[in-house]
């Protein structure tokens, strides 16, 4: 039998991140007192490493290899730079506020490593068995990462609930891709659009398969009604893994779903256009009433996920690539807003005090005036006011809603947006209109200030000067379909 | 001046650069120069505006000092700006009251002065930014980002309701423009792509959708506006904003809802607003008889006013959808008068409340015993809210009522019966508070008003008694204007 060696360049990043978690890991062991400095730096070089990778190998074409189960195309390129960039930022953000807390350990860096290569995974998945890989080598690394902290009974109870709902959900997962192949006969996703193109294929099986498939994104999405975990878990977390859950996962689960549904199902449309409508239209419902009720800010943020999730899922409703490339700038848009937002709650925390509840933003702008103008443009941007970016994330999103003739939704899902800014504007209050309950200082490193503060900004400037981002997403998206 | 100079990009930017300048200087101890930069930073901003009125070309209906740059490509959103004669008179009251709104806060503003007049020139230059916007997108930008600083102003400077009175400001305004939002998204794919504003206005559309169209556009304008039954955001916003905050609110913001009238709901579905007419001049006499009667009931100066807007802003609308000439001729008069009055209203109200902190009618009385300049303003200005003859008050409202009379003899009656409503309610308040015997040991200790406070109220008066004796300079720049969009109207666009 003669072996063909499959063409490794384009997984280049995936193999090099592999390498150095092991070296990550080792250097750990080895290195003197000093260790966990040599874990951070190395670690941010094999972020920068990579992202060189792909950069270097960007390019317009789509390039399978590893016999088809493996897809490098523009989309995937851009979709990794930016999970590099939203790791790198959150273990910036993080730095202090673990260490503080003693879990600066090898594994913290190794585990969170071994979970962006699964997110690489599975942006770059061309079929079902390397996408389930992806996405448990993903999942399975965010449980250990909740669960870091083993002193505390809320992480750990978090820990546990993440782990028995994401493990069924995975089920549900394997069990649509099984239907799938019972009907198809394959496991290649480009193959499978032709398959279902061809109409080979039992139609009633097929949709039973979606159905559980699109069950098992809306678990990984924390879309309504499988929203169930995503509060406890944000809640439990330590600040700093909420972060993370919170923020590069969603980059991932975006290229998962476009995988799945959009360039393996796409000719089904029809059939998952209206499980989503009515997927987006409950997590709006749900996440954006739901948070008005919370005191604790990281439920509260998780409901807004909720939230923003089934707006992320309107996207996909017109099934055009205007849609996708709306539903990529969203996912974008969000993920910058989210890094913001947590790294501001942790720049609140000092040691021994965890900033939990709204009412520790009380007060922000007479504690300091810079830290409250920056969550402010956060908060803003989140309810979707411009000029700040999440306005036109929402606009776009509706355009392209409206534009696939579903002028109601677009109704609804303002109407909601508009009970979400309810919320938003409550943590505005706190900051600027209430009096202090303590005048602690903030005093987070210059680092940490420099970064957040671009990211504030950023915000901001995204929002006057959106095309270069709105440009880009297209563009992936068009290079990709 | 040449055309090629980007004149509406400064009017927009210039006090906005300065409001972040007045921003940075940090807390309380740099007060003063907080207050000088914003001084400079909104007199600049007013002067900048001046040639928009002396370059204007009054005989032609186009836009004009019109800037086109593509802002972002992927939806094909320009930045589009230009104005015509209905925007410039409001562009140059905005600049105008900016600076006077600056001063009326010269003292009186103690605590966080950097964040207080930064947020009032910010939001002039959003302000000029929505009157000057030729583009959907770019209007709703501007439309919306004016709610932040007004929130902040309201929600750190306002009384003790505050907080209530802000959250209600930002949701009910939020509510009405996003559906503005979606209006504004159907129409760019019924036009094929397009957000141009002047392209909307030659699109033709179906009676049904064109009908939905104005709904959402009715909300977002009445609203803002506020017409009866969705105006209960202004006695609270009013009553709690400080001084120039409801200066601001009651000359400035109202006025966009109106702008928004003339500009999106008129042109682009004329067909809807002729069909729905009827509603919106029956909502629009509601507006002035029955809250003119409630202002009558009302013990508090602010709410009383307040309510006065909300009677006077029912005149614009009702000349709107008169739909002839006379009737939104007079609507604008209107507009800009009732932003003079209002706004010194207001400063009256607050020279009051500063030396007593009292807004209730009943702890005044025998003001004109120790304020006698104060007293001799606060009637000029009560006379011209009532619509005396000569005042600008007056000017406005004669033209609706007369326009009125063509279409209907009883909406010009109900209508008319403002005047005596106007008259009651605000002369009743004014002799209460001004006239009569010194009420009580704190009326007696007052002093007359400052320097400061009289250069304010004499420019307010300058511009009520000109605009009263001689509106032709007003009415000249308006007229080719409205001439092409009652053009509009009366062609249907179906």
């Amino acid at each position: 039998m003669n072996f063909i060696p499959p063409d490794f360049a384009p997984a280049s990043s995936e193999i090099f991140m592999l390498i150095m978690v092991c070296v990550v890991m080792l250097a750990d062991l080895t290195a003197g007192n000093n260790r966990r400095h040599v874990a951070y730096l190395l670690t941010q070089i094999t972020l920068l490493g990579c992202a060189l990778l792909t950069f270097i190998s960007f390019s317009t074409e789509v390039n399978h290899t590893f016999h088809g189960m493996y897809v490098d195309d523009s989309m995937s390129d851009i979709l990794k730079l930016m999970v590099y960039g939203t790791v790198s930022a959150v273990l910036i953000y993080s730095h202090t506020y673990v260490s503080d807390r003693g879990m600066l350990r090898g594994e913290f860096f190794s585990l969170i490593l071994f979970a962006t290569l699964g997110m690489m995974v599975m942006i770059s998945a061309s079929h079902f068995l390397t996408l389930y890989i992806g996405l448990e080598l993903l999942s399975l690394s965010l449980y250990a990462l909740v669960a870091l902290r083993r002193d505390s009974q809320l992480a750990t109870e978090a820990a546990m609930k993440f782990f028995v709902l994401g493990a069924l959900a995975s089920g549900f997962l394997l069990y649509g891709m099984s239907m799938v192949y019972g009907a198809t006969g394959t496991l290649h996703i480009s193959q499978l659009a032709q398959i279902i193109q061809s109409e080979a294929s039992s139609r009633e099986v097929l949709v039973v398969g979606l159905v559980f498939i699109v069950a098992g994104i809306s678990f990984k999405l924390s879309a309504a009604p499988f929203h169930m975990w995503a509060p406890d878990v944000y809640q439990g977390s330590p600040t700093a893994i909420t972060l993370f859950i919170g923020s590069a996962p969603k980059l991932a689960a975006f290229g998962f779903v476009m995988r799945l549904l959009i360039e393996g199902m796409g000719e089904m449309s029809a059939d998952w256009q209206g499980m989503l409508v009515i997927l987006a239209v409950l997590s709006m419902a749900i996440g954006n009433i739901a948070a008005i009720a919370q005191e604790n800010i990281k439920r509260m943020l998780a409901y807004s996920t909720i939230s923003h999730m089934g707006f992320l899922l309107l996207g996909f409703i017109s099934a055009d690539s205007n849609g996708y490339s709306s539903a990529l700038f969203y996912v974008i848009a969000y993920v910058l807003m989210t890094l913001g937002t947590f790294a501001m709650i942790m720049a609140l925390c000092r040691n021994g005090f965890e900033a939990e509840n709204i009412s520790d933003f009380k007060g922000l702008s007479k504690r300091n005036a810079w830290y409250a103008f920056i969550t402010l443009l956060l908060m803003l941007s989140l309810a979707g006011i411009p000029p700040m970016i999440g306005f036109y994330a929402k606009f776009a999103v509706l355009q392209a809603v409206v534009n696939a003739g579903f002028v109601w939704l677009a109704v609804v899902a303002v109407i909601f947006s508009l009970i979400g800014a309810f919320y938003y504007l409550r943590i505005i209050k706190l900051m600027y209109f209430d009096e202090p309950e303590t005048d602690e200082p903030i005093l987070p490193n210059s680092d940490v200030k420099i970064l957040l503060s671009a990211n504030g900004l950023a915000v901001l400037a995204l929002g006057i000067f959106p095309q270069a981002l709105m440009g880009l997403s297209l563009y992936a998206i068009q290079n990709s379909m | 001046m040449s055309f090629e100079f980007p004149l509406l990009s400064l009017i927009i930017w210039l006090p906005i650069v300065f409001g972040i300048a007045v921003f940075a200087t940090g807390n309380d101890t740099n007060a003063q120069l907080a207050r000088w930069i914003s001084l400079i930073g909104s007199t600049l901003g007013f002067l900048v505006a001046i040639p928009l009125y002396s370059g204007f070309d009054i005989t032609t209906s186009s836009m004009q000092f019109v800037e086109n740059y593509v802002w972002f490509e992927r939806f094909n959103v320009n930045y589009h700006l230009g104005v015509d004669g209905i925007s410039m008179p409001l562009i140059l009251l905005n600049c105008l009251i900016t600076p006077i709104v600056v001063v009326a806060g010269w003292e009186v503003i103690k605590q966080r002065v950097s964040q207080y007049m930064g947020a009032f020139l910010v939001m002039s230059g959003i302000v000029n930014g929505v009157f000057s916007s030729l583009d959907a997108i770019l209007f709703y930008v501007f439309w919306e980002a004016s709610l932040i600083p007004m929130f902040l102003i309201i929600g750190i400077w306002g009384g003790p309701n505050r907080v209530y009175a802000a959250i209600k400001f930002f949701l009910y305004t939020l509510l009405g423009s996003l559906l503005m939002l979606i209006a504004f998204i159907y129409l760019y794919k019924t036009s094929e792509g397009s957000f141009s504003i002047e392209d909307y206005h030659k699109l033709s559309i179906p009676l049904t959708p064109q009908i939905f169209l104005f709904i959402a556009f009715l909300l977002a304008f009445a609203v803002k506006v506020p017409m009866w039954p969705v105006h209960t955001w202004l006695p609270d916003a009013h009553v709690e904003a400080p001084t120039g905050g409801s200066v601001v609110l009651a000359a400035i913001l109202l006025k966009l809802g109106g702008y928004g009238f003339l500009r999106f709901s008129l042109p682009i579905v004329p067909d809807a607003s002729l069909y729905l007419a009827d509603m919106m001049i029956a909502l629009s006499l509601i507006a002035v008889v029955y809250i003119g009667l409630i202002a009558l009931m009302q013990a508090d100066m602010k709410k009383l006013i307040a309510y006065s807007s909300v009677a006077h802003m029912g005149f614009v609308t009702l000349g709107f959808f008169l739909m002839n000439a006379y009737g939104i001729e007079g609507a604008m008069v209107q507009m800009i008068s009732h932003g003079f009055i209002s706004g010194a209203m207001f400063l009256c109200v607050g020279v009051l409340y500063d030396r007593l902190h009292s807004r209730q009618i009943a702890d005044y009385g025998g003001v004109v015993n120790k304020m006698p300049v104060f007293a001799a303003f606060f009637m000029l200005f009560a006379m011209a809210n009532a619509g005396l003859p000569g005042t600008s008050g007056f000017v406005g409202e004669f033209m609706v009522i007369m326009s009125a009379v063509q279409i209907n003899f009883w909406y010009a009656f109900l209508a008319a019966t403002t005047l005596i409503f106007g008259a009651a309610y605000t002369l009743w308040m004014y002799k209460r508070v001004v006239f009569g015997a010194v009420a009580n040991s704190a009326v007696e200790g007052l002093q007359d008003i400052s320097k400061r406070e009289f250069i304010l109220l004499a420019i307010l008066a300058f511009f009520v008694l000109w605009i009263g004796i001689y509106p032709f300079p007003l009415v000249e720049v308006m007229h080719s204007t409205i001439d092409h969009l009652l053009i509009h109207l009366s062609t249907s666009k179906l």
